[in-house]
């Protein structure tokens, strides 16, 4: 400054600038603090939509299971016809003996053709076998149907040896890595090998379950997985996840991946994945010490039970269900061996090499609804047992386990367990989530298994002289998550789940102590160059559209639920009113005063126009006004229901069903829906979809009409 | 449920079923408690603008006597409430944070460079964490001129701040 200035000029000159600078610099703390705590409940709004949805999205899968019992109960097929259709639905997959699996699912006469630049496999295997298949796919070249459908048959001959309950030690080898879900998201799994290595003699690993469905390359997933497995056979373990499932899969995306990347050969290499999905082991041990299963424990777990059960006959852990009350008389004959000579009630003895057609016995009168109920499901279910017996031409190992063959186990060297109990072990261990709370209850949200509490955890890990258990299942934005005082480890590996920058993927190490060390990652780029603020929002946007969609999904009811606040019928309710009315038609228990500025965008003086803010959600929603407005809600919130089950009655996996078969499912789905659609509707459905002359649909046309599929599948 | 009442009655009703539903986003156990070091997200997310110090002061009123590092509910409530109905900690208009942004900026350039920002920032007022310097750089740095040029800046970070409580 001026030379000329006195000291105490500068003095106090420069005692007010840095004041000033204390002030400012208070200030913009004050406002950043503030910015980032928005954003930080910005982020956890998300997440929990996310959450929320996805779990509503597993309890559509039970429901959709509950629609089938539904259907076995209460349905009253009135031609032969009928009933045979429903009698389809159940038989989903035949049970194949292995010699007829290995005729069906032969792969020898399968000729790789000189043009193929695949990579090619020969067995046994070895490790520069897995590093070509590494490359093939991250060129993404596809594996010949041959090489597959071979390393499936290799995979399950392996996996049969195997027991129910691996065991793994760190003495072998110095550390064992643990993965958790992985999602069909082979970036992820690059990643991992790319920053652990590969499995070798010094590398053990062990996959935790949920290999595929809802990412794209589930299915090169399992072909790498099953390669390690093969050359590294003391290293690699996997356990089995509730996905590994085929009913599962229909629904997530994993049937119609296989499908679309092997249109000749899919159906084979499904049949194949299916046997050997259940011939994967349920749990591992490390050192004696850690439990690593893909869901949970329950208060009933028994590891004993769980190492002697038949781990194969559980092909679907989905199906078994609990026989109501009326049936309980004939499942304890069963359980007592007395069904093998028991005539049915039409008196045609069930057990012969080659059953014929079991003729319905005289109906009772229709005005006994009981009889009649019961009549119905007899009848039902002797035509499952037909169609189930014409496939097991004698005893068959691998029994599918369907509503009427609860029997018990026969072998009489071992104790005796009801199939239902073996059943709840392996959906325990499969589908079961921890909880905060003490105790053990059903876990309604995903429809199977339970929410365990601390008390439950540290029963068994006293139980069985455990340290922690390590379990997946349940996605976690950093990638893993203790919980019940450090005693359960979730570890989850598919970074990038929901949504770009959604939340980061891990995968841990053990040591010889057991103690464990966490490597996160994240494996999209843009997602490490995004700033927090950009990869939030983001993923926000992603989460608020699908609520929108939700949203959309329910306007009859959300109408409905307005009006009780509008009595007047002004059309407008209060802010405060719409969110208590939105939460009781969602039940997505979100936080929606915390949410409303982002869905509704408009308001006037506190209150919303609710008639106009959904007819903008339903403009967003592209909807088609020549189908009913109410008719395209349902379909929306059925969607997923829907596919599943026209994938179900598409038993060849062909992508067509006929007219017939479309007009019944229909009939029958919007029965179970409770809503009223006559034929006419049904034809206006029909009108507006191309359909072959043959008489043939493509449904994956009729979704794609309806703008049913999403933009990303 | 209709409301009846005075209109008093419902703005309170209305506020306090705002500030459970902030506080029930970070109740991971559902039982109605947050961790104490969540509360400033709570605070600042429903709209105020508290220094360390006004938070600490906050803080003081709803923790329990003997701290268990968890915070009721039952005991957040009513003191939030009241901070809301009297509008303390209010926001921090546009132009004060760019004077207070300028007042840093010696040579009124309209930037400041990345060792000033990180000087006044980590030891002045109430210093940043060195996780918050990082996370503020990210976004605001310009990586050309390794400067950040605040007017931008403030212009992307601030937030729409309409004041949705009932009038």
């Amino acid at each position: 400054m001026g030379s000329g200035s006195s000291v105490n000029v500068n003095y106090k000159y420069s005692l007010q600038k840095s004041e000033n600078a204390f002030k400012a610099a208070v200030l913009i703390q004050r406002w950043y603090r503030r910015y980032v705590a928005r954003l930080e409940m910005r982020r956890r709004c998300t997440w929990r939509i996310f959450q929320s949805i996805e779990y509503a999205c597993e309890q559509d899968q039970i429901k959709l299971h509950n629609f089938f019992s539904y259907l076995m109960d209460n349905f009253t097929p009135s031609s032969s016809k009928e009933r045979d259709f429903i009698s389809r639905m159940f038989i989903s997959g035949e049970s194949f003996k292995e010699a007829e699996l290995e005729k069906y699912c032969d792969y020898e006469s399968l000729e790789v053709p000189d043009s193929y630049t695949g990579p090619h496999l020969s067995f046994p295997l070895l490790p520069d076998h897995a590093t070509a298949l590494l490359e093939a796919f991250k060129q993404k070249q596809q594996l010949h149907a041959r090489y597959v459908l071979n390393l499936l048959h290799e995979t399950r001959k392996h996996l049969k040896q195997l027991p129910n309950i691996s065991h793994v030690s760190t003495c072998y080898s110095e550390e064992v890595t643990v993965c958790g879900d992985l999602h069909g998201q082979l970036d992820d799994l690059f990643l991992i090998f790319y920053k652990n290595g590969l499995p070798s003699p010094s590398k053990s690993y062990v996959f935790n379950g949920d290999f595929v469905d809802r990412g794209k390359q589930s299915l090169e997933i399992l072909i790498i997985l099953f390669t390690f497995l093969l050359i590294y056979p003391k290293e690699v373990h996997l356990n089995r996840g509730n996905h590994e499932d085929h009913m599962v899969n229909l629904r997530y995306g994993f049937t119609k991946e296989v499908m679309q990347k092997y249109k000749l050969h899919g159906k084979k290499i499904l049949k194949m994945i299916q046997n050997v999905f259940c011939w994967l082991p349920l749990a591992t041990l490390i050192d004696q010490k850690v439990l690593v299963i893909h869901g949970g424990v329950s208060n009933t777990t028994d590891l004993d039970m769980l190492e002697k059960i038949q781990r194969n006959k559980f092909i679907s852990v989905l199906r078994a269900k609990k026989r109501k009350e009326l049936n309980r008389n004939v499942e304890i004959k069963e359980i007592n061996g007395e069904s093998q000579a028991e005539p049915d009630s039409a008196g045609n003895e069930t057990m012969s090499s080659l059953p014929s057609q079991p003729r319905p016995a005289q109906a009772p009168s229709m005005a006994n609804r009981v009889e009649f109920s019961r009549w119905v499901r007899q009848t039902v279910q002797e035509q499952i047992e037909w169609c189930r017996k014409l496939v097991d031409i004698s005893d068959s190992e691998e029994e599918e386990l369907t509503c009427s063959s609860l029997v018990s186990l026969t072998d009489l060297d071992g104790p005796c367990w009801t199939r239902q109990e073996e059943w709840k072990q392996i959906l325990d261990i499969l589908w079961s989530d921890p909880m905060p709370q003490e105790g053990c209850r059903e876990n309604t949200v995903r429809g199977g298994g339970c929410y365990f509490g601390p008390d439950v955890t540290g029963k068994i890990l006293e139980k069985y002289n455990l340290q922690f258990l390590i379990r997946s299942h349940e996605c976690k934005q950093d990638g893993y998550e203790f919980c019940h005082n450090r005693k359960v480890l979730t570890i989850f590996s598919a970074s990038n789940y929901y949504e770009i920058g959604s939340n980061r993927g891990a995968y841990v190490k053990l040591g010889p102590d057991l103690v464990p060390h966490f490597v996160q990652y994240q494996a999209n780029k843009t997602a490490h160059t995004l700033t927090m603020t950009q990869r939030i929002s983001r993923v926000e946007e992603s989460a608020f559209r699908a609520l929108r969609e939700k949203l959309f999904a329910h306007t009859s009811a959300l109408i409905s639920a307005f009006k009780v606040y509008d009595k007047d019928n002004t059309g407008r309710i209060t802010l405060s009113n719409w969110a208590t009315a939105v939460e009781s038609v969602l039940r997505l228990g979100l936080p929606w005063r915390m949410l409303r500025p982002q869905l509704v965008r408009s308001t006037a003086d506190g209150m919303l126009e609710y008639k106009s803010w959904l007819d903008d959600l339903a403009m967003e929603q592209r909807s088609q006004e020549h189908i009913q407005s109410s008719l395209l809600e349902v379909i929306y919130r059925n969607r997923s229901n829907l596919e599943t089950i026209f994938r179900i009655i598409d038993r060849d996996h062909s992508g067509l069903i006929s007219f017939e078969e479309f007009h019944q499912t229909w009939k029958l789905f919007s029965s179970h829906m409770n809503i009223e659609l006559t034929d006419d509707g049904i034809n206006d459905l029909v009108r507006s979809i191309d359909f072959n002359k043959d008489g043939n649909i493509d449904f994956n046309e009729f979704l794609e009409a309806f703008r049913l599929v999403k933009q990303s599948q | 449920m209709a409301e009846e009442g005075s209109n008093e009655d419902g703005v309170v009703a209305e506020i306090e079923k705002k500030i459970t539903e902030a506080f029930k986003v970070f109740d991971h156990e559902g039982n109605e408690t947050v961790d104490v070091r969540e509360i400033g997200s709570i605070v600042r997310s429903l709209g105020c603008f508290p220094t360390e110090a006004e938070l600490h002061e906050l803080l003081a009123k709803v923790e329990e006597e003997e701290p268990t590092g968890y915070v009721h509910l039952e005991k957040f409530l009513p003191v939030m409430t009241k901070v809301l109905l009297d509008r303390s900690y209010r926001p921090i208009p546009e132009d004060v944070l760019l004077h207070a942004f300028e007042a840093l900026d010696e040579n009124k350039s309209g930037y400041i460079t990345k060792e000033e920002l990180v000087k006044h920032m980590t030891e002045e007022g109430e210093p940043f964490t060195e996780e918050e310097m990082e996370e503020m750089l990210s976004s605001a740095l310009d990586p050309e001129t390794n400067a950040v040029h605040y007017r931008n800046y403030i212009s992307l970070m601030v937030v729409d701040e309409t004041d949705d409580l009932p009038q």
